[in-house]
């Protein structure tokens, strides 16, 4: 199946939206996640989405009676990109018929964007926009360290991890009480998970003092696994004295010079890492052994997109006008394993539906099924297949929660 | 039905009144007073309770909070106004139903504006957080459970189990601190400024909160209920201002401040015109040394900044027949022939000084006022330049008016910090080279009397045989309301505290 899906020319984006959105999007699964089982009235209804269209034109505040209405409407527009904003008080669509000040954004899933570019100061892989295998790994780490927050510490039930189509990862935290964050709340959940602070003019950008949270010393465990395969093999940080001058500038200064002394005598970056970690060891109370750690590993969140109620945020299985990819879930369970080049392009789904209905209809050209629902399984034979499931694996655990949820309180109901 | 709830009203109040209405000598405030009271209760009871608010202001930025010397202050002034300052003092229930109607008085009258809002919000909480932590550990208890905020503390063995956690999530503690502090778990959202910074344990949405922290989730559950609250009250507004008992009172104590009011005119006549450009640059605070130049420059003022100078010079003795004149000769300078002033501007001038239509007799600005009402928009020169000037163009003028680098960025700071008449306040001290200079300023009109009692040796300016002992009294009054300033502490805290309240304002 590699064959087809290797060329994505943007300019063939008109053609295969289309075919994209009529047979593989995946609306049974993506309605039933927005929709959030009904229990709020307008719920869907009051969400909304916004289409960017061909040549850059944004349409913003739109909003749909029911999923099906905003499948037409896709179908009807084939929108190069779609995005998710905010539920409002009223019907986005219709905020120009409410006074001025009625109309605000009030629950939202709180969202991360992790991007590759934010990076750049200790990637030496790739440069701006670009990624590879090697890099990744700061997205694996990024995705192990806030989940693992937003479970244990934050209490958080409903994570949705999605590849954003090009070089980063987004999260939706789903749960009920989450969506009812203030943006304070929000801000101060960003300002919790964030270490790494400091532009271009600064050059140590993580700082630890004594006690070191237990968050700290959580997340430390879970970057520290992949700091050599990513820092010391991949990104060489040691490699060169050009480099590594980079790396002992985080050091306490007597340090510095010792380290710059023998550091040529040893033969690589790991090597050298020991030599640091050993010198490290003379010196307390110092983190810089992992403050060069977080520095060049923890993950770094944008708070503006977390922390507006009213952001908006790029729709899951939304195509990524530059990369032709889908924008897909990615399955926790298998992190380590998830491959951003291996995510197919829109143009290589529709080549798999063109070439699964040429052998169907060698096969068995009578046995014609009724029209929906033929659609809805056709993303099942293409490469999408595997994302769908895990969407739908997403969307069920929800299900359930809210079943046990409403379950508890009729029997609470009941008692009296 | 009317009636039984009166009796039963009655009942309460008389009977089990100290029991009953005011367990705590602090209170959330969550239930407005209903027994009847007179007006000029009303009036007594929300003036003292804006001086209280205006000293916890002042005290604020001279003293760091919490510190021994703003605490011992705070409960003088207190103290002296007969507000609750001693949790067990059992018999004060005067002063707990005074704190409790004063407190929902000047709700009215601050409700009206973000500004005011703002600045209400904040002196309630410092008062507050004073009063809390003045609270015995025994009372702390028994005051969280009265306002349901009372967390259920952790077992002994759910400590044991978290020790370590606990001690490296907490600042400040150590090993035997956590075996004998109470920890309370305290759901996420009402500990937010704790967890945000990382001062505490959280665990599966749950905060562990050392007692010692917890008055920063009471205040924070406070601050939410009182902005809330406020933002109700400006809701229902319309309904009490149609008392017109109470609008020009409640109106009166948004925009006015607590001191003389500089309407009594003991210096008038001994001002002769030829001084002013000269006592301008000496003894004029920036306000009225602006708007000075500006008619200077431009021989005329707009409505909104002839008010205020005009005011001021009335209350640094100009007499309306000089007003006239120097209004005139000004005037006539540039686009206004004379026969147009003494038909279009004489009036008003006339009118400020009680002449006209009315007939009231106005008194000059207030700092409060000036900042507060009537911002200045294109082509005017009034207002308070702390307060709205851009701070570049701020930084400017004073540099023209040779204040040093050092002054100019402390000045900054403290507009930065919202406190414009403390920033005035410096400015007074760099021009008139003192380091104390022993009031606490809130009115233009003091500024120039202290400049002058400053510049002149203590005494007045050009005594003229009249009017002896008035002005004596003016002063002995004016100390009394004065508490002396330090060197400014720094202003974080209230900036943080500040933030958060954006953050509340927005979310409504």
């Amino acid at each position: 199946m590699d064959t087809p899906c290797q060329g994505f020319m943007p300019g063939s984006l008109p053609d295969l939206l289309p075919l994209y959105y009529r047979r593989l999007f995946p609306y049974g699964p993506y309605g039933r996640w927005l929709s959030y089982g009904g229990v709020v009235k307008n719920y869907f209804q009051r969400r909304e989405f916004s289409f960017t269209l061909r040549d850059d034109v944004y349409v913003r505040y739109q909003s749909f009676n029911s999923p099906q209405e905003l499948e037409k409407e896709m179908q009807k527009m084939n929108p190069y990109k779609i995005d998710v904003g905010a539920v409002y008080s009223h019907r986005p669509s219709q905020r120009n018929t409410v006074h001025m000040g009625a109309f605000h954004a009030q629950e939202k899933e709180l969202v991360f964007d992790i991007d590759m570019t934010d990076y750049n100061d200790v990637r030496r892989c790739c440069s701006s926009a670009e990624i590879c295998s090697k890099c990744w790994i700061l997205m694996t780490i990024a995705i192990r360290v806030i989940d693992r927050a937003l479970m244990e510490d934050f209490g958080v039930r409903h994570r949705l991890w999605v590849y954003s189509g090009r070089r980063g990862v987004h999260c939706w935290v789903c749960d009920d009480s989450v969506r009812k964050w203030s943006s304070a709340m929000r801000a101060a959940t960003v300002e919790y998970l964030t270490l790494v602070k400091g532009g271009s003019e600064t050059v140590k950008k993580v700082n630890l003092t004594d006690p070191i949270h237990p968050f700290i010393s959580n997340s430390l465990s879970l970057v520290e696994p992949y700091f050599e395969e990513y820092a010391l093999v991949g990104q060489d940080i040691l490699g060169s004295s050009e480099s590594w001058e980079k790396v002992v500038a985080l050091v306490p200064e007597y340090i510095l010079w010792l380290l710059l002394r023998e550091f040529p005598k040893k033969h690589d970056s790991i090597q050298r890492w020991e030599l640091l970690k050993k010198k490290m060891e003379k010196c307390k109370p110092c983190h810089a052994e992992w403050e060069i750690m977080l520095q060049y590993c923890f993950p770094r969140l944008d708070i503006n997109v977390s922390r507006g109620v009213s952001h908006l945020l790029k729709s899951p299985f939304s195509v990524h006008p530059k990369t032709g990819r889908v924008s897909v879930p990615i399955d926790l369970r298998k992190l380590d394993q998830f491959d951003p080049f291996a995510v197919p392009t829109i143009s290589c789904l529709c080549s798999e539906l063109d070439m699964a209905h040429e052998e169907e209809d060698g096969e068995k050209e009578n046995e014609a099924e009724p029209e929906p629902r033929r659609r809805t399984r056709d993303y099942k034979k293409t490469s999408l297949a595997p994302y769908v499931r895990v969407f739908e694996q997403f969307v069920e655990e929800m299900d359930k929660s809210r079943k046990g949820e409403l379950l508890k309180r009729s029997d609470l109901q009941g008692d009296f | 039905m009317e009636f039984s709830r009166e009796k039963r009203l009655k009942a309460r109040l008389a009977g089990d009144r100290r029991g009953d209405l005011y367990p705590h000598s602090l209170q959330f405030y969550l239930q407005p007073p209903t027994e009847n009271i007179s007006l000029a209760e009303f009036e007594n009871f929300a003036i003292d309770r804006l001086k209280l608010l205006k000293a916890v202001e002042n005290l604020g930025v001279s003293y760091v909070k919490g510190s021994d010397e703003y605490k011992s202050r705070l409960e003088r002034e207190i103290r002296k106004l007969k507000f609750p300052f001693k949790a067990l003092v059992e018999d004060d229930y005067d002063a707990r139903r005074k704190d409790h109607i004063s407190h929902f008085i000047l709700r009215l009258a601050y409700c009206q504006s973000e500004d005011l809002r703002r600045w209400f919000i904040q002196q309630e909480m410092d008062l507050f957080r004073y009063r809390f932590n003045e609270l015995t550990g025994d009372l702390v208890e028994k005051f969280l459970k009265y306002v349901n905020l009372s967390y259920g503390a952790i077992s002994k063995e759910v400590k044991e189990k978290l020790a370590v956690q606990l001690l490296n999530s907490t600042p400040g503690l150590n090993g035997a601190k956590v075996e004998e502090l109470e920890f309370y778990k305290v759901p996420l959202q009402e500990a937010m400024d704790l967890f945000r910074v990382r001062r505490v344990y959280l665990l599966n949405a749950f905060t562990y909160v050392p007692q010692t922290d917890i008055v920063a989730i009471v205040l924070n559950n406070y601050r939410t209920k009182l902005s809330k609250a406020l933002a109700l009250t400006a809701r229902s507004l319309p309904a009490v201002q149609s008392d017109e008992r109470l609008l020009p009172l409640l109106n009166h104590l948004s925009h006015s401040y607590v001191g003389p009011d500089y309407s009594i005119q003991k210096s008038i006549g001994k001002i002769s015109l030829e001084h002013i450009d000269a006592l301008s640059v000496k003894s004029f605070p920036l306000c009225m040394r602006q708007l000075h130049r500006a008619l200077r420059d431009n021989h005329h003022l707009r409505h909104g900044g002839r008010m205020q100078y005009g005011l001021f010079l009335k209350g640094i003795g100009l007499t309306l027949e000089q007003a006239l004149q120097f209004w005139k000769s000004e005037f006539i300078k540039g686009k206004v022939d004379a026969d147009k002033f003494d038909k279009g501007y004489a009036y008003s001038i006339r009118h400020n000084y009680g002449k006209e239509g009315k007939r009231t007799d106005y008194t000059p600005f207030s700092c409060m006022k000036i900042i507060l009402s009537n911002p200045p928009s294109q082509g005017d020169y009034h207002g308070c330049p702390f307060r709205h000037s851009d701070p570049e163009l701020l930084k400017q003028k004073l540099q023209s008016y040779k204040i040093p680098p050092t002054g100019i960025t402390q000045i900054l700071e403290l507009v930065k910090g919202m406190h414009y008449q403390l920033a005035c306040q410096k400015y007074f001290q760099l021009t008139h080279d003192v380091d104390d200079i022993g009031f606490s300023l809130n009115h233009p009109n003091q500024y120039f009397a202290e400049s002058q009692k400053l510049l002149s040796g203590g005494r007045e300016v050009k005594k003229e045989p009249s009017e002896p002992e008035s002005s004596q009294q003016k002063l002995s009054s004016q100390k009394s309301t004065s508490s002396c300033s330090i060197p400014i502490s720094s202003n974080t805290e209230a900036d943080t505290e500040l933030e958060g309240l954006d953050a509340y304002f927005t979310e409504d």
